[in-house]
């Protein structure tokens, strides 16, 4: 088997380059690649172009690059939760193109199946259409869209092997399936990482070909955006 | 008059034993306390679950699993998980049986507007867009009118649009209203305590009311 490991997150994302487009997996802060994010930060890459379902809190996921002025757009489909990102949007100084989050998620699986574009409803008739192309089949429009081309996709799983084999834990799948289907180059961290043939092969969500990049995360702080619970009486 | 919650138990007896159906944010979560007990109704959040359960108790979260509102919920016997693509495959096919979502207008051929204010808001469509397009049966929960007392049920959408000509039924605080072909939102059934008369001032678009329209019963 080909060993993806490399040492730690620095290592991962040493040659992301100013200006790159990265998918960034996660909803919400759930399942969100904290060690990467972090080590963005630390690196200073600057005016990148995001790709992520949301844009993180004010100091917590994607909010920390925002933060430091490192994001030039943000390709999302909910951004709220986020004083700054607004701040930024509103002031003009960060792009921002809103997707519908099913034709988002589409996008970044297409990349990894090898499907050039695809037709949607989720648009028709909104200012989604704007520019794009629509189609009539069998009496029905569909709005024309493409599979995103990313230099990197950034993702979390549970586990993988030194194969960069993953599986994904719970809702904490959500994009990061897709995107780790989607980048040029793909980079998971993960919480365990363990030797091949450790992990059912039957059992794999996203299977090694797609991850070029693997390294286990440390201090993961899985933060909780909205706590809700019933009390005990 | 209806309150929240009475919206959301009216809303509720239109929920099918046997289905699979798809909660938004806001009063429709809500609905999920009022479907009758024995149903075996399957909710759908768009984040990846299929059998969302309630939230846990305090100290059982689970940081992995949580709603499409970002919320931590458990699973229900039988539950299953999947990726986003998956998640809106399953909508955009027409898998899921209904779509309950809350509208800041909603115009009388059914197009709905729910995802931006100009100038004001903009937090982006999230899975809303998606939900409309491709929904079999899409009801809406909303407020007949604003807090400025103008209607939001209306002849035309006035803000950006989020799905054209999708809306099947709308329950407000006031009345059960459905979309007719042609255009129109015809009257079926009065919140209790609520005139035909009110109705007809706080509806914008084109009101059609056939005979007597029955007063809602809610429990």
């Amino acid at each position: 088997m080909i060993n993806k490991t490399v040492k730690n997150a620095e290592e991962a994302i040493k040659d992301i380059q100013d200006g790159m487009t990265l998918m960034v997996g996660g909803f919400g802060l759930c399942g969100i690649p904290e060690n990467c994010i972090n080590a963005l930060v630390k690196q200073g890459t600057k005016n990148l172009i995001c790709i992520s379902n949301n844009a993180g809190v004010d100091d917590f996921g994607l909010g920390l690059l925002l933060q430091t002025r490192q994001i030039k757009k943000m390709i999302s489909s909910y951004v709220g939760e986020n004083a700054e990102f607004e701040r930024q949007m509103l002031s003009g100084e960060l792009e921002v193109e809103l997707v519908p989050q099913g034709t988002l998620a589409t996008r970044c699986m297409m990349a990894g199946y090898g499907i050039p574009f695809f037709p949607t409803p989720a648009g028709v008739g909104t200012e989604v259409a704007n520019g794009k192309q629509v189609i009539n089949w069998k009496g029905r429009d569909y709005l024309m869209e493409e599979a995103f081309e990313a230099d990197f996709a950034i993702v979390k799983a549970w586990k993988g092997d030194t194969a960069g084999n993953l599986i994904f834990r719970s809702t904490a799948r959500n994009f990061n399936q897709p995107m780790s289907l989607g980048g040029k180059i793909t980079i998971a961290e993960v919480e365990e990482l363990v030797e091949i043939g450790e992990l059912p092969a039957d059992q794999i969500h996203t299977p090694g070909i797609y991850v070029h990049r693997i390294f286990q995360g440390e201090n993961y702080e899985k933060r909780i955006e909205q706590r809700t619970v019933i009390k005990r009486s | 008059m209806l309150d929240k919650t009475g919206i959301a138990k009216r809303i509720a007896k239109e929920v099918k034993d046997g289905t699979y159906v798809n909660l938004g944010i806001g009063i429709p979560t809500l609905v999920a306390n009022y479907i009758p007990q024995g149903f075996n109704v399957v909710l759908q959040s768009e984040n990846g679950i299929l059998g969302m359960g309630p939230f846990p108790y305090e100290g059982e979260e689970d940081a992995d699993l949580i709603n499409a509102g970002k919320q931590t919920v458990t699973l229900l016997k039988g539950a299953s998980i999947f990726d986003s693509a998956l998640s809106f495959g399953m909508i955009r096919a027409q898998k899921v049986d209904l779509t309950i979502l809350g509208a800041m207008e909603v115009s009388e051929h059914g197009d709905i507007a729910n995802w931006k204010i100009p100038g004001k808001m903009v937090k982006g469509m999230g899975g809303a867009m998606d939900l409309v397009a491709s929904a079999k049966n899409i009801i809406v929960a909303m407020q007949h009118v604003n807090k400025a007392g103008e209607s939001k049920l209306l002849p035309k959408c006035e803000l950006p649009l989020t799905g054209i000509r999708c809306v099947k039924k709308i329950v407000t605080e006031l009345a059960v209203l459905d979309i007719v072909e042609g255009g129109g939102f015809r009257l079926l059934e009065r919140a209790p305590g609520v005139s035909v008369e009110q109705i007809k001032n706080a509806t914008a678009g084109r009101l059609i009311v056939e005979g007597e329209v029955p007063e809602m019963k809610i429990d």
